[in-house]
This record gives C-alpha cells, structure tokens and sequence, in this order.
C-alpha cells in the first residue's frame, strides 16, 4: 500500500514538468498548444535511444530539454511568421513528429534493466544509496520538481518574465513597449516545450520504455492538473502558480489511481481523462459565473 | 504624412477609398485634437501612423524620418498611445508596480535582471500621485481590480513615461463616465504640457476639442475640413464647430 503511494505521488511529481510547460503556454500565454502530445514522446524518444547507446543518463536530460525547445520553436515559427492559427500551428507540429518519433526510436524501445538511468547511475546510487529503488525515484522526481520551480519563479521574476507575462495578459501592450510580441510568444512555446521533454524523457528512465502513442493526451492531463491546481488555490494569494499546478499534478494521478485500484480497465484511462476535464472545465466555468447551459434548458 | 492614400478592399464592389492625397503636417510641440465623424477616417489616420494598418501610397515622416518600413512595434520606441479601450493600455493580471515597471523599460533589452527595481518605486509614486487618485498607495493591486477610469489614468502615466516623439490618443476619454472623463481630460493636458509633448488626440467631444490642444482639425471623408491654430484656436467656441459639423452631416443625410 505504501508502495502504491509513493509511486503515485513520484508520478505526480514527474509530470508535474510537463505541467509547468502547460502554465506557461495555456496559463501565461494563452496558447491552446497541442505540440505537447508530439513533444512529450519525442523527448522519450530521444531519451531511450541516447540510453540504450550508453550515454550518461544525466546527460539525456539537457538533450531531452534541447530537442523539446526545438519542437516549440518550430510551431512558434508556424504560428507567429506563418499566421497559421494557434491550434492547427501545435497540431501539424504534432502530427509531424508522431513520424520523427517513428524514425527516432520506432514504435516500441525498450531500455534494458542493465543500463543505468537518472535513478540508478551514480552519484544519486550512492548519495541516496540507503533507500529502496522506489523511494530513490521519489526523492529524484522531486529534486527535479523543487529545481524546476525555483528557476522558473526567479525566471518570472525578471524583465524577460514580466514580459513573457505580459503578451498573455495584453499583447497590445507589448507591442506599445516597442517589443516584438511574436518573438515573445516564441520563447514562451520554446520554453513550455523544453519542459514538456524533460517531463518525457524522466518517464523513459522511469518506465525503461517508449511508445509511439505514449503522447496521446498528454494535453488534455496537463491542462487538467493546471486548472485544478489553479482552481484550488485561486483565492491563496501567496501561492505561486509554479506550486498549485504541482499539487494539481500530484491530486490528478492520485485521482487515477484510485479510480484504476477500484477496478477500472486501463483502456478506459484515457476516455476517463477527457470527462474528467470536461467536468472540471465545466465546473470551473460555473464559478466564473459564465457560460451557463447554454444548450442545456 | 504625405501623399498619403488608403483604399479598403481595392478592386471589389465595396471598394472604398478613404485617403487620396492626404496630408498632415504636426508641428514640434503642437497639441493637435481631431474631431469628426464617424468613419471620418479619425482613426485610420492613426492607424496609418502607428503602422497598425498598411497604406498603398505615400509616406509617414517623423522629425524628417521616413518609418514607413518599420514594423508596428518598431513606431512605438518613440510613439505612445492610450487606447480607448482602459483594457488595452494595462496588463489587469499584474500589479501596478510591475506594470509601471514594464513601461519605464520601454525600448530597452528586456534581459534576465530582475524585473522590478525596487529603487524605482518611489519614483513610480511620485508620478502616481500627480494623478491625485490615490493610486501610489495601492502599487501592489493588480490593474484588473481598478475602474475604468482609474486604469485610464495608468495607461496615460504609462504611456508618458518614457520619453517620446509623439503621444498618442486615441479617443481616450470615450469609454468613460463624465466626470471620470473630465478628470482623465485634465489630467491628459497636465502631462502634455509638463512633458511637453508632441500628441495628436481623436475625441468625439466637441468642447474637449475646443477647450484643449493648441490646434484644431476636423475630418470628414478622409479629407481636413477645418484646420485652426494659435490665435484662432483660442477664440474658437463650441458652437462653432457644431455649426461646420451640423452642416456636413446635413449634408451625408444623417
């Protein structure tokens, strides 16, 4: 049972990566950005073929981060040079690499038990060598969380971070401070799709695996544990952003556990997950007072 | 602005020419207002200006300078402007600190330092307080929280900040009640002339026109029917022009 919930909370926490980059462009920007279903395997990908040719581990990461980045320039590029709107400018980058995911690792790798990840490699064997495999995985996942946070409030925090705000609060405004709104916009997909790769690339080193369709729906789970996360600490103030979609992140997965523990077939998971959001979404518009029942009457 | 022409959906039935041959010469220093009707061309001739919308001929110029080829953004390092809309010229999810610091960082490299400086607050609330609203006590309130009127009032301190070639207003006063207006209006020509400015102002009011600004314009069809300054300016009163524009909407049939 304890098992169970370390397991569930470590994988709260690794996907809590992937949500930051969903605060960013759905929360910060504005963006509807459908690039994270292509940008999540693909930082998998890269990650399971960099491991099984015996790369350092650690050194994933980064790369992992540097090929997310590229995958957001690229819809960023389509959307803001091309005009193409925001949502079809993330679905052809998805579309697009679903193939270079294919060509990167095919459809199925699998990372041998004998080749070290993030987990298992040193120094984190013998820094956190006294604890079980599973509670390693725990403490990493939330190392990387903690340190992920804490770039991204200090980064917030700068000349470059208020702007960044900025183009999603009142983009006319940006352009009123003789800034390029679209090369703002650009960063900000760069930077969302940076972490939404790292968040890829520590699930392959967590379940030594890749999937071509390990993608699906990736948006959807990540613009769910940001509005629950954002919902719940809406009226705490001193809560940052970065925190309340971590707790969002950690309930979504303990939520899906609990609901899969009660007997749901996995195949159902997915089908569970667009409720879920539909649900949240549509209590969500009941506080805001909006958009009521509209075609309900 | 030279030469300047402008034809909407050129080559199909609803073509429509609103500039030929027009142009605009504003002087260093001049407080111009604008009035005219709707679809006058008011805020085309902005629009021109700021680079928000294209033009198929002639040229804008600032200080001797053609800026025809720099982009919207490119304008705005030496151009403010205060929108009608109170919500276009403030971001409502930041605070009044962090707004008044994006502004006072205008037109320089947006890096990696931190991005409020705390040694500026104080200057932020010496220019707030000007306003006389109060708003210097509330620097941490985010602008989604203030009225209309008050938001108006930051985006005008916001716009002025930097220093400029040329402010900006777009109607500025329209979306607000009276006496909010009257203040705004006030405080508008208290930064103008503090600063002296350069600015241009479109107003549907006709005794904002006449009671403010150095110069008078007044539009009608994309052409300058009524141009005063200095000496004739100050003697003009509102009935004046109500009579000239009475007479072109007589005219148009409205």
């Amino acid at each position: 049972m304890l098992d169970l919930i370390i397991s569930t909370v470590t994988q709260g926490f690794i996907y809590a990566l992937l949500s930051y980059g969903i605060y960013i462009t759905y929360k910060i920007l504005d963006f509807p950005d459908l690039t994270v279903d292509g940008s999540f395997p693909l930082g998998a990908a890269v990650t399971a073929v960099l491991l099984v040719k015996g790369v350092n581990p650690y050194l994933t990461l980064p790369l992992a981060m540097a090929v997310g980045a590229l995958a957001g320039l690229v819809t960023g590029v389509i959307h803001v040079c091309f005009g193409v709107r925001d949502l079809l400018a993330g679905i052809i980058t998805m579309t697009a690499l679903f193939s270079i995911n294919l060509q990167i690792a095919g459809s199925n790798l699998a990372v041998g038990r004998d080749v070290d990840t993030i987990f298992t490699a040193e120094p984190v064997a013998t820094v956190f060598g006294n604890f079980t495999l599973l509670q390693r995985k725990l403490i990493v996942a939330f190392l990387l969380v903690v340190i992920f946070k804490i770039l991204l409030d200090l980064y917030f925090k700068t000349k470059n971070g208020l702007l960044l705000r900025a183009v999603g609060d009142n983009d006319v405004l940006v352009t009123s401070l003789a800034k390029d709104k679209g090369k703002v916009k650009i960063l900000g997909l760069v930077i969302a799709n940076a972490l939404v790769a790292l968040c890829g690339c520590v699930v392959c080193h967590e379940q030594r695996s890749f999937s071509a369709t390990m993608g699906t729906g990736q948006m959807v789970f990540g613009l769910a544990t940001v509005i629950i996360g954002t919902t719940i600490f809406k009226k705490e103030g001193f809560v940052k952003g970065t925190t309340a979609v971590v707790v969002g992140s950690v309930i979504y997965k303990v939520c899906i556990q609990i609901a899969i523990s009660l007997g749901l077939p996995a195949n159902l998971l997915k089908l569970v997950t667009a409720v879920l959001f539909l649900v949240i979404l549509v209590v969500g518009n009941r506080q805001k007072g909006g958009h009521k029942e509209a075609c309900l009457r | 602005m030279k030469h300047i022409s402008k034809i909407y959906n050129a080559g199909t039935v609803t073509e429509m020419c609103l500039f030929d041959d027009f142009n605009l010469t504003v002087g260093d220093g001049e407080f111009v207002s604008v009035v005219g009707s709707n679809g006058s061309g008011k805020t085309s001739m902005l629009n021109i200006m700021c680079g928000s919308i294209p033009i198929d001929k002639g040229q804008v110029l600032i200080n001797g300078e053609s800026i025809d080829r720099m982009k919207e953004f490119e304008r705005y390092r030496k151009m403010g402007r205060v929108y009608q809309n109170p919500a276009l010229g403030t971001c409502p999810n930041m605070t009044i600190l962090e707004n008044m610091s994006l502004a006072d960082h205008k037109g320089k490299r947006f890096g990696l330092s931190s991005g409020v400086n705390k040694a500026r607050a104080g200057y932020y609330k010496e220019q707030l307080s000007s306003l006389g609203l109060g708003l210097e006590d509330k620097m941490n309130v985010k602008l989604g929280a203030l009225s209309g009127g008050q938001r108006q009032a930051v985006s005008l301190v916001m716009a002025t900040l930097t220093p400029l070639d040329f402010l900006i207003l777009d109607e500025h006063t329209a979306a607000l009640d009276p006496h909010t207006a009257e203040i705004i209006m006030q405080l508008t020509d208290k930064v103008v002339k503090e600063k002296k400015l350069t600015a241009i102002m479109v107003t549907h009011n006709l005794r904002y026109a006449v009671e403010y600004g150095s110069r008078l314009l007044m539009m009608d069809k994309g052409h300058i029917v009524m141009d005063k300054s200095g000496e004739e300016k100050a003697n003009l009163v509102t009935d004046d022009i109500l009579h000239v524009f009475n007479q072109i909407s007589i005219e148009c049939g409205n």
